[in-house]
């Protein structure tokens, strides 16, 4: 009897002194095995606002993180075949510099502070913003929307795209491009609650 | 340095360099050296992070009148 309570009390003492190394190890093995995971909401619809989901994926994906883009609202307009008419828009958008991109220096880093109610009058207005945009974008080295959304599903990116906004915008599925998953909100929640990483964007 | 493959990144902004370096990394065999030029100045920090999380090993970054080279070796 008393050699057995010795035993134990030894394994107890042996055990306590080696579990938390050995758990310690375990848990940081398993934290290096697993594979990063990144879960984002695309919500915006304009040029502008259409880079950080797909930069953001693309980069994951290169990182060899497993990345999922739920599109929904005006986030489908990032998985129409044609991007060509997606716009920016200055209206109602103070942090947005407006600046030239074209003509001498001292020109191209005039910011033009133009007020509202000119930009929400002026017919086009949108429009010139967009094409002074795409300028700057082209001028930086930056790649376009659909180069990266195509890098993006080239490196596996998972695109679901939510149906109940698809009609209700009236869209159809045809307007989007290939390898779209439909579905709810039911199936983009357990992406998220895995993911180590959930942006709303 | 020796190197198996060459990426000119140059003119490219984030994530293009990344993106195309991870393409070309994919296109070499493990121990073979990718050679990389670029432009942008935060890719310096970018590629840290890119070998840490890949494995892939950062051999060596530099800096030559604003443009950056790095060599990687694949995993």
């Amino acid at each position: 009897m008393t050699d057995t309570t010795n035993i134990d009390e030894l394994i107890n003492q042996r055990l306590e002194a080696l579990l938390p190394q050995k758990l310690e190890a375990l848990l940081q093995a398993r934290e290096e095995a697993k594979t990063p995971s990144l879960a984002i909401i695309a919500t915006k619809g304009t040029l502008d606002w259409g880079y950080p989901p797909f930069i953001l994926a693309s980069t994951a994906a290169a990182l060899g993180w497993d990345v999922t883009i739920f599109f929904t609202f005006y986030g489908l307009q990032l998985v129409k075949k044609d991007l060509s008419d997606l716009k920016v828009s200055p209206l109602g958008n103070p942090g947005m510099p407006m600046k030239m991109p074209f003509g001498p220096d001292w020109f191209k880093s005039m910011n033009w502070n133009i007020p509202n109610i000119v930009q929400g009058n002026v017919p086009g207005f949108e429009s010139l913003a967009t094409a002074l945009m795409q300028q700057t974008i082209k001028n930086n080295g930056v790649a376009s929307l659909t180069e990266l959304r195509e890098l993006s599903q080239e490196a596996g990116v998972k695109f679901s795209v939510c149906q109940m906004t698809v009609e209700l915008f009236g869209f159809d599925h045809n307007d989007f491009v290939e390898g779209m998953e439909y579905v709810g909100a039911a199936s983009f929640l357990p992406v998220a609650q895995v993911a180590d990483v959930t942006l709303f964007i | 340095m020796n190197f198996d493959k060459e990426l000119d990144a140059r003119g490219l902004n984030c994530p293009l360099p990344i993106l195309r370096a991870k393409k070309a990394l994919g296109e070499l065999t493990s121990g073979q050296v990718l050679r990389i030029l670029a432009t942008d100045p935060g890719s310096v920090k970018d590629f840290v992070a890119f070998a840490k999380q890949t494995g892939n090993e950062l051999l060596s970054s530099a800096e030559n009148n604003k443009e950056f080279e790095f060599y990687i070796k694949r995993k």
